[in-house]
């Protein structure tokens, strides 16, 4: 039986992290369909997202079925550790002015003229050429869009889904943010960069970490005090760990050197 | 054929290598001791909940310590 609790957290974690990688995947769509056409771009997109969606039936529906539970929980417990953290570590250094942030807008600009110079080679200087009929350019690099940035997801997805036993949830929660990504990317035709990315991971390292944590300790044998409620309280910990830890990274900025000095 | 199998598992190898280890080696060795460690306190409740936690926050101090941007020269 699973509290509302951990349905909750599942939901968000899934949602949350389908969202950050849909919006950097729609991000590569877009140039690929603006610069070479639209009709292969959104069949590479399509085909890459049908191919996830098999791995996740695939790789998670005999994980389910063959893996018994607690050994099962300790391996993706470990899984979504290792990626909580390094989702924590990287939204740390983003936000405290350590790391640059993610710029679709930069993203975009850079894929754009790529495109446009592989056009260029084939014909058209400048602008690339946008095929009206199929272009195999663009679904390549759709696809391949698409298809690394869900990996991740792919495996969140059979992590999180598979250690509670709720691999349709979890798959419904990406294919949901994957509509939605996709619907809002499609009305406005261009990349997403409004979207607050860091935010978003950093809520999603957060309750990846915890239950990293949780699973990590149950399938060990550690009896968290109130079972699935541990979780909330964990998300409560790791989010004050984040708040402290960016406070304290800002403290370290290195401080620019007077402008007219040597080092300057 | 043998080719392109040999490719497929490269990438796979480079994909798991790039998600589990990367840049950031400290973070796998964490969680390597913090797996360790919950199976040798899993008797011992308290120890375990308040333990494994505070072990994934150091670690993870530590990480972005290391990741931190340097004044130039140090």
């Amino acid at each position: 039986m699973h509290s509302p609790t951990s349905t909750i957290v599942l939901l968000l974690a899934v949602f949350g992290a389908s969202t950050v990688e849909m919006v950097e995947a729609l991000t590569i769509v877009v140039a690929a369909g603006v610069s070479r056409g639209w009709r292969s771009a959104l069949e590479g997109a399509a085909a890459a997202a049908l191919v996830l969606g098999v791995l996740v039936a695939v790789v998670g529906v005999p994980l389910i079925r063959y893996i018994p539970l607690d050994a099962l929980r300790v391996v993706v417990g470990a899984l979504l550790l290792v990626l909580g953290l390094s989702w924590l570590r990287k939204a740390i250094l983003r936000s405290s002015g350590h790391k640059d942030p993610h710029d679709e807008d930069k993203i975009y600009a850079e894929t754009v003229a790529e495109l446009s110079e592989t056009g260029a080679e084939s014909g058209t200087p400048g602008q690339g050429r946008v095929h009206p009929g199929r272009d195999g350019v663009a679904f390549v690099v759709a696809f391949k869009g698409v298809f690394l940035e869900g990996t991740e997801v792919v495996l969140i997805v059979i992590s999180l889904g598979a250690a509670q036993h709720r691999l349709g949830l979890a798959a419904l929660a990406a294919a949901a943010a994957l509509v939605v990504v996709a619907v809002v990317g499609l009305l406005v035709s261009r990349q997403l960069s409004e979207v607050p990315e860091n935010t978003i991971k950093t809520a999603v390292g957060i309750m990846l970490t915890s239950f990293g944590i949780f699973w990590v300790g149950e399938g060990a044998g550690v009896n968290w005090p109130g079972s699935d409620l541990a979780i909330p309280v964990l998300v409560g910990f790791f989010l004050a760990v984040t708040l402290a830890y960016t406070a304290l990274m800002r403290s370290k900025l290195p401080v620019p050197a007077p402008e007219g000095s040597p080092a300057a | 054929m043998t080719e392109l199998v040999v490719r497929g598992v490269k990438a796979f190898g480079r994909f798991w290598w790039d998600f589990l280890i990367g840049d950031t080696p400290e973070l796998a060795l964490a969680t390597g001791i913090i797996v360790a460690l919950a199976f040798l306190i899993s008797g011992d409740r308290v120890v375990g909940v308040i333990l494994l936690p505070l072990l994934a926050a150091a670690f993870l101090l530590v990480s972005t310590l290391r990741g931190r941007r340097r004044a130039p020269g140090r």
